[in-house]
């Protein structure tokens, strides 16, 4: 415990000191907020870009990753602290996004070493960005029925078919994909492959989709007689199943944790935009029934950080209780009542879409209700991870087919 | 958790210990099935004190209690782990009153020869305690009560009514609070008082409840009290007897957690078993995903308590919040848990002969104790500057 007190003062001083002044205060310091990097990347703010540099050479974008890549050879906890620490001051991490919370731990935990010193690096410096390509049209929810086929050619695999949901595609420079590599398996969960392909590979075409909130970083990635590098292969061909089950319970558990960024928000969200609508200062709201709706939602916001709380207390101890598989389902539904609430408050100055008669904030605030009807679909939608913990947690039997 | 770190949630290896065994004691010596057998013999007691004895022999009713009086000096959290099991099979026993009223109020606010005259006593198990705060009325309110204390000299006359007080018809002492405050006072203004149950002028009259715990009507007239019989502050009551329930609130949701706990496991092991349409019941998407959301208000509820029985001893500050938010949450999700099992068991679920009929019974008792969910949101707001 006195080591990791020690390091937490290293670590705050070093983020106090390091961190620009004018990205204090600017972020939840989740890992998909922040500079996303990539050879795309039109990042101009200074600070935000200084602030990469020093990461990178601190080592720090990565801390838990090992050295010989640009990680910092840190511990789990030390990188929690250090993570605690930027988001005690509101600053983003040095460097964000899929490559450094998803694809790296992927590769670190099935790839082999070639890759990892091929492409972690890249990814600890903010160079190559990364996408994911799970989904398909006809693979959501049941994701295992995908069809992207993958067929080998010599020292080539052959992609063909369409993935969907491919966050930022346009904006990032490799793809890491679910693909069927063996379409005459007996079970549709066997033979799947995990392949990484370059995005400006030939036969790759990007189309982004724009949601009920307007403009959104998904796209539809197709390929068309893609041809990569057998060597592109993570894992063991056919045996991608399990890779994509880690990722997806990471993923979930990510998207839990990027809600619960900052404890208390939910609530005094929705009561300053009750204050601003209504019209009425400090004191009580003037509305018995939208105190008792708002305290349901801050008590419901409260449990569910204290929950996290305890898992990660739970996970710390090297005992993980079951609780983490709700953390998704609670966490989704929780931030639509929140954007639901403050819709209600702000009545008929919550209508507008853009332009004259609507200040930016609440239209701003319009979009992000748009948009959080999403959250509980995108990752597992809620029904899935119901299926999940009935199963696993509390071992009901599957229904008869 | 406003803005600093959270609260230690995990048990400690000796409270997971006192967990495991009071989870067996419970199981082993104290089913649900007990309240159907008190109720239906007219047991005078409704409890047992063979089991009360027992559990003090264990530590477990002296857990909080400082060493000074023969306790084992530990925290509210500890006294929360043992309550928790309680609330599992619904034990009739006297924990409300004696360890979370009675004993709350000595150690917040007793002298030094209150707490020795009663503390040990509870602590060996031989003294119950009772405190009688609800009274008859709508406009009730248990900080302003209708029970008044008539100065007479050094001392005092009581007068008036408290009902449902929990475990009076065995009570040692009876804590009651009484306005003090004098008829043409704007303000009321209480204190509170120990009363010996067996002076003239007290009268108990028990009731039966739904759920199984054992209430009484106390009636004063004209009870002389001296005024060493005042437990806090002249005049002092309301305050101290707002911290005493939030204590007990907290308490409750303890056992309200582990109430919620049980009736989950007997379900989901019941729709495991039941076959309807030649599958088990529980294979059936409709009652999964119901079974899940209770689920997920039982960890919820979890986190809460914990977090509310640590403040207790380590943030005084929080205990206001964090009590609301602990009574409130468990309130709805035992609530919830115990309905969600009745329609999971179907018709036998609404037969005397099941037990689960008992958990929906003492699930609503417990909601309308120490404040309704929509009294402790609307606290909450307060607190929260809305």
């Amino acid at each position: 415990m006195g080591e990791l007190n020690a390091f937490r003062e290293e670590a705050r001083a070093w983020v106090r000191e390091n961190a620009p002044k004018s990205l204090w205060g600017t972020s939840g310091s989740g890992p998909f907020e922040g500079y996303w990097g990539g050879s795309k990347c039109e990042e101009t703010n200074p600070d935000l870009l200084r602030w990469r540099d020093v990461g990178i050479d601190k080592q720090w974008t990565a801390p838990s990753w090992p050295l010989e890549y640009g990680g910092g050879g840190l511990t789990r906890e030390q990188e929690d602290i250090i993570h605690i620490e930027m988001k005690a001051i509101g600053v983003p991490r040095p460097v964000a996004g899929q490559g450094l919370a998803m694809f790296g731990p992927v590769l670190l935990r099935y790839g082999n070493d070639e890759q990892r010193a091929r492409h972690l690096p890249a990814i600890v410096r903010g160079e190559v960005r990364w996408c994911q390509g799970y989904s398909e049209p006809n693979a959501g929810s049941d994701l295992a029925n995908l069809q992207l086929k993958a067929e080998r050619d010599g020292e080539e695999y052959v992609l063909n078919g369409q993935k969907v949901w491919t966050s930022h595609a346009n904006l990032s420079d490799w793809i890491y994909c679910l693909t069927r590599t063996d379409a005459s398996a007996p079970k549709k969960q066997i033979g799947i492959s995990v392949i990484m392909a370059d995005l400006g590979t030939p036969g790759i075409t990007v189309r982004r989709i724009d949601l009920i909130s307007g403009y959104s970083p998904f796209c539809e990635t197709f390929f068309d007689n893609v041809r990569v590098p057998a060597t592109n292969l993570i894992g063991k061909e056919n045996e991608g199943w399990t890779i994509a089950k880690a990722i997806l319970g990471h993923e979930r558990s990510s998207i839990g944790r990027s809600i619960a960024n900052q404890p208390g928000s939910a609530q005094r969200d929705v009561v300053e935009r009750a204050r601003k609508h209504l019209g009425v200062g400090e004191g009580p709201l003037p509305d018995p029934l939208l105190r008792d709706e708002i305290a349901q939602l801050g008590m419901l916001e409260e449990a569910f950080h204290l929950t996290l709380a305890r898992i990660q207390q739970s996970a710390a101890t090297g005992t993980p209780g079951p609780e983490g598989s709700i953390t998704k389902i609670v966490g989704s539904e929780l931030k639509q009542k929140r954007f639901e609430l403050g819709m209600k408050v702000a009545g008929i100055q919550g209508l507008g879409w853009e332009g004259p008669g609507f200040d930016e904030d609440d239209l701003q605030y319009t979009r992000d209700w748009l948009r959080s009807r999403a959250s509980t679909i995108e990752g597992g939608s809620s029904e899935i991870q119901k299926n999940i913990v009935s199963k696993r947690v509390l071992g009901l039997p599957e229904a008869k087919k | 958790m406003s803005g600093h770190r959270a609260p230690v949630l995990l048990l400690n290896d000796e409270q997971l210990m006192l967990a495991k065994t009071a989870h067996e004691f419970v199981r082993e010596r104290a089913p649900a099935a007990r309240i159907r057998t008190f109720r239906d013999s007219n047991d005078p007691t409704g409890f047992s004190r063979q089991l009360w004895s027992e559990m003090a022999e264990l530590g477990w009713l002296g857990l909080q209690i400082p060493e000074d009086y023969d306790g084992l000096g530990l925290g509210f959290f500890d006294l929360c782990v043992v309550l928790e099991q309680s609330g599992r099979e619904l034990m009739p026993e006297p924990f409300i009153s004696t360890l979370l009223l009675g004993t709350q109020a000595l150690i917040l606010g007793g002298t030094d020869a209150q707490r020795s005259e009663w503390l040990t006593g509870v602590a060996t198990g031989e003294k119950i305690l009772a405190l009688g705060y609800e009274e008859a009325g709508a406009a009730h309110s248990a900080v302003e009560p209708s029970t008044v204390a008539r100065p007479q000299g050094d001392a005092f006359d009581l007068d008036g009514e408290k009902i449902q007080v929990l475990d009076a018809h065995v009570a040692d002492a009876i804590i009651v609070s009484a306005a003090t405050s004098g008829p043409a006072a704007e303000t009321i203004r209480s204190s509170l008082f120990l009363v010996n149950p067996k002076q003239p002028g007290v009268t108990i009259t028990r009731q039966h409840r739904i759920d199984g715990l054992n209430a009484a009507i106390v009636r004063l007239e004209g009870v002389r009290v001296e005024r060493t019989a005042i437990v806090g502050e002249l005049d002092g009551g309301g305050g101290l007897l707002e911290r005493v329930l939030q204590r007990a609130a907290v308490g409750s949701a303890a056992q309200m957690l582990g109430a919620s706990e049980q009736a989950f496991e007997d379900t989901i092991a019941y729709i495991k078993e039941r076959e309807q349409f030649g599958v088990p019941i529980g294979s059936f998407q409709a009652l999964q995903h119901r079974a899940v959301s209770v689920f997920t208000e039982i960890a919820l509820t979890r986190s809460v308590v914990l977090a509310a029985a640590r403040a207790i001893d380590d943030s005084p500050d929080e205990v206001p919040r964090l009590a609301a938010l602990a009574n409130a949450m468990a309130s709805e999700t035992c609530l919830h848990a115990a309905k969600e099992g009745i329609q999971m068991h179907g018709g036998i679920g609404v037969t005397d002969e099941h037990d689960m009929g008992f958990y929906m019974k003492r699930a609503h008792a417990a909601y309308m104790t120490f404040g309704k969910p929509s009294r402790h949101r609307q606290r909450w707001a307060e607190l929260h500057g809305y």
